[in-house]
């Protein structure tokens, strides 16, 4: 017995060997199987970048142009991939430029690993160069965080961050390193994390309340699936078709669940929330048993809550006991991971069919097409239609491409309309509404599914918020495809300004430069485009080229976006106009 | 549930790390609710830390925030009582003037009658303490104020609650998982 102890100490001490902390910090992210991180050098993160260098055959560092840039690329390769996200940035403002970035990761349940420099721990407190209290700044936006002060404690701090970003609800996590962490050495050996005690990421699904979900959707006439991002985090893509198809629910999804289940299912009734579709929202005030799945009741999906779904049974499946009755008072709670609880779920219900209730959306969604739809994508008028583009992109990738969109009316369209065949294919900022988010977004989603057609959409506002990150798309040769879709206005603000604040446009007009030479100056291949006759053959020429490629559409200044269910009304208030 | 804003307690157990407080404490402050006291120390379990946090909510938001508390990646676990289920007290020190020890024959009897304590005394002031209700301590301050008082300080609630709360069990569970 004796010896074998020692046996096991020597085993230890011959796997362990001695590097420095930033070298541990690089090993440690190759061995939770990191292939490319994003981030921005300097000062207190040097020793971290030096090791990098060394490493660079395994383990790939894009240089993005600002840290924010940073942020939003590891989100853009997490969402497409499932993987964690991985963003690194020095002290001081480097760390404070992650912060939108880590905000929207964590509204938006992204999981993310952001480790950033520090200063030397003896100068900690002391308002040295470039020293910011980044685990204080971070704690309201992270799912952790943690500073490590010594070499030693880097490899379990960073296991401890990726299996905490990645379990349960995903979030992102920021591991702070001081600089004499980063030089001192220790005896490295990596575990991966399997658990912390303190810390119950996947709540046990209830029988009793799948049996009880189950009993209320078997009895239901006029049941109704509104499903959420939840669906994707949990790979339950295959389980939502399933109870979808078994039971025959019309099933509708939240910006953020969009492209779980195909948009072109005869089931899928279309997004619910501020501007998704007519049917979906008028019928959640006539559904009687609302089934929300992996969504958390977001104010711009229910509208007023005291007129929101009040005739329904409401049963909630999810995976964070906080959002159980947060905002919805539920009948049903069905806590867990969706894709076992939606197969459990599954497994109870009866093979169902409700043509009389599918046909109810279907009406709706009859008039909508003929008052908003139609307009949108087939326009008659003279100016280019933010829908239209949206449809060519349709044509010419088969609903088969990943759309990130930026935040505001273009936004709302690509969600709209976009036709979505494969999951993970809609990547969009939804709960911060981070303006700036999608350039970014596109490179991290590109890099991580490089074989996927990555098509970013943005409003030239939001496009200049982080345009800087043409000089990455440049440098990696990221071949993301871009579409601006120019009104020349911040257009959903002027939008609110229209209908509520009598045309008073403050601020919201915007004199744009020359995008199209702008992208040339970064040698990207770009085009603008005037007239409805030169779109298809732009989005044909933009689709089939093999590298990043710039499209400016000029569309009708003041569209507005319909439906729409006005800040504060009812969702059976949406309005067509 | 009811609606009408009552004092809670609310107990949290912790593993012990320095960033945690401000997490809680911002569960607070962004819901705008003013935190009446809060208290940490050591807990009955080696190593687990217990926040006694005082605020007057409805039990609503109580049941949100508790939950919104127990998400943090280091709550072990939270539970939220009304004062019927608790068994709680603060307590207080005064520090006076040592002439009014001897001379005000008043002063001694309110501290018998207060079943208050005297810790320390010195040729220039003695220090009272007392640990009770708040409207006991009120009192005493009440009391002892028209003689004139050097220094008062009342610490936060401390509460033990009236139900088994299964703290022990849950660790015992995760490492035999």
């Amino acid at each position: 017995m004796k010896t074998q102890t020692i046996n096991n100490k020597k085993e230890v001490a011959e796997k362990a060997e001695r590097i420095t902390g930033s070298e541990a910090v690089v090993k440690s992210l190759i061995a939770e199987g990191v292939d490319i991180l994003y981030g921005y050098p300097g000062g207190a993160i040097m020793p971290v970048y030096d090791a990098l260098y060394r490493y660079q055959d395994k383990i790939h560092h894009v240089l993005t142009r600002h840290e924010q840039g940073a942020a939003h690329a590891a989100q853009g390769y997490a969402r497409i991939s499932g993987k964690v996200g991985v963003a690194m940035a020095t002290s001081g403002p480097g760390a404070t430029n992650l912060i939108t970035g880590i905000a929207d990761a964590q509204i938006d349940s992204t999981p993310l690993v952001c480790i950033t420099g520090q200063v030397f721990s003896h100068l900690l407190g002391s308002d040295a160069f470039q020293e910011t209290d980044i685990v204080g700044i971070s704690t309201p936006v992270t799912k952790w965080n943690c500073q490590v002060t010594k070499a030693e404690d880097i490899p379990a701090a960073i296991a401890k961050a990726f299996y905490i970003a990645k379990s349960g609800r995903p979030g992102p996590v920021l591991v702070d390193i001081t600089k004499d962490a980063q030089v001192a050495e220790l005896d490295f050996k990596y575990e991966k994390c399997r658990g912390v005690r303190s810390y119950v990421p996947v709540p046990k699904t209830s029988q009793e309340a799948v049996n009880a979900a189950a009993e209320l959707i078997n009895n239901a006439k006029k049941p109704m699936i509104v499903w959420g991002q939840g669906v994707i985090l949990g790979q339950a893509e295959e389980e939502l078709k399933n109870v979808i198809e078994k039971a025959g629910i019309p099933a509708a999804w939240t910006i953020l669940g969009a492209s779980a289940f195909p948009t072109s299912h005869p089931l899928n009734i279309g997004m619910v929330g501020m501007h998704g579709n007519y049917a979906p929202n008028k019928l959640t005030n006539e559904c009687d048993v609302l089934i929300a799945i992996g969504m958390r009741f977001d104010d711009r999906v229910t509208g007023n809550l005291d007129s929101y779904a009040k005739q329904a049974k409401i049963i909630h499946f999810d995976i964070d006991p906080a959002e159980i009755n947060k905002n919805v008072k539920v009948d049903v709670a069905v806590l867990g991971d969706s894709k076992e609880s939606l197969a459990m779920l599954s497994d109870a219900l009866n093979k169902n069919s409700h043509d009389a209730w599918l046909k109810e959306f279907k009406d709706l969604y009859a008039i909508e097409f003929d008052q908003v739809i139609n307009n949108d994508i087939n326009p008659t008028k003279e100016g280019l239609t933010m829908g239209e583009v949206l449809k060519q992109i349709n044509i010419e990738s088969n609903g088969n491409a990943a759309i990130v969109s930026d935040v505001g009316q273009h936004q709302m369209i690509a969600c709209r309309y976009a036709d979505f065949n494969v999951t993970k294919s809609n990547i969009t900022s939804g709960g911060l509404g981070t303006m700036g988010f999608a350039l970014p977004a596109a490179i991290g989603a590109k890099m991580a599914a490089p074989d996927r057609e990555v098509v970013a959409i943005i409003g030239d506002g939001g496009y200049q918020m982080n345009i800087q990150e043409l000089g990455t798309i440049f440098q990696q040769k990221a071949a993301v495809k871009i579409v601006v879709l120019n009104n020349e206005f911040l257009g959903m603000v002027r939008q609110w300004q229209q209908l509520f604040f009598d045309k008073r446009y403050a601020s919201t007009e915007m004199t744009n430069p020359n995008f199209v030479a702008i992208a040339e100056g970064y040698y990207i291949k770009a085009r603008k485009v005037t007239k409805r006759d030169e779109l298809e053959e732009a989005v044909k020429e933009m689709m089939a080229s093999k590298e990043s490629y710039f499209l400016e559409v000029m569309v009708e200044k003041e569209d507005n976006v319909f439906p729409m269910i006005p800040s504060g009304a009812s969702v059976s208030d949406v309005r067509l106009s | 549930m009811s609606e009408d804003i009552q004092s809670f307690t609310i107990s949290i157990y912790t593993e012990n790390n320095i960033g945690l407080l401000n997490r809680i404490s911002a569960i607070f402050q962004r819901r705008h609710i003013n935190i009446e006291s809060l208290t940490t120390s050591q807990s009955e379990i080696d190593g687990v830390n217990r926040f006694v946090i005082v605020v007057n909510i409805c039990e609503d938001t109580a049941c949100k925030i508790v939950k919104q508390i127990e998400k943090q990646v280091e709550t072990i676990k939270a539970y939220y009582h009304t004062e019927d289920e608790t068994i709680f007290t603060e307590s207080c020190m005064f520090k006076i003037n040592s002439d009014l020890l001897f001379n005000e024959p008043q002063i001694q009897n309110i501290i018998k009658e207060s079943y208050s304590r005297i810790v320390t005394v010195n040729k220039d002031f003695f220090v009272l303490e007392k640990s009770g209700r708040r409207n006991e301590i009120e009192a005493l301050r009440r009391d002892l104020n028209s003689f004139g008082i050097m220094q008062f300080v009342r610490s936060g609630r401390i509460a033990v609650t009236k139900d088994e709360m299964k703290v022990s069990e849950l660790l015992k569970a995760f490492d035999n998982q």
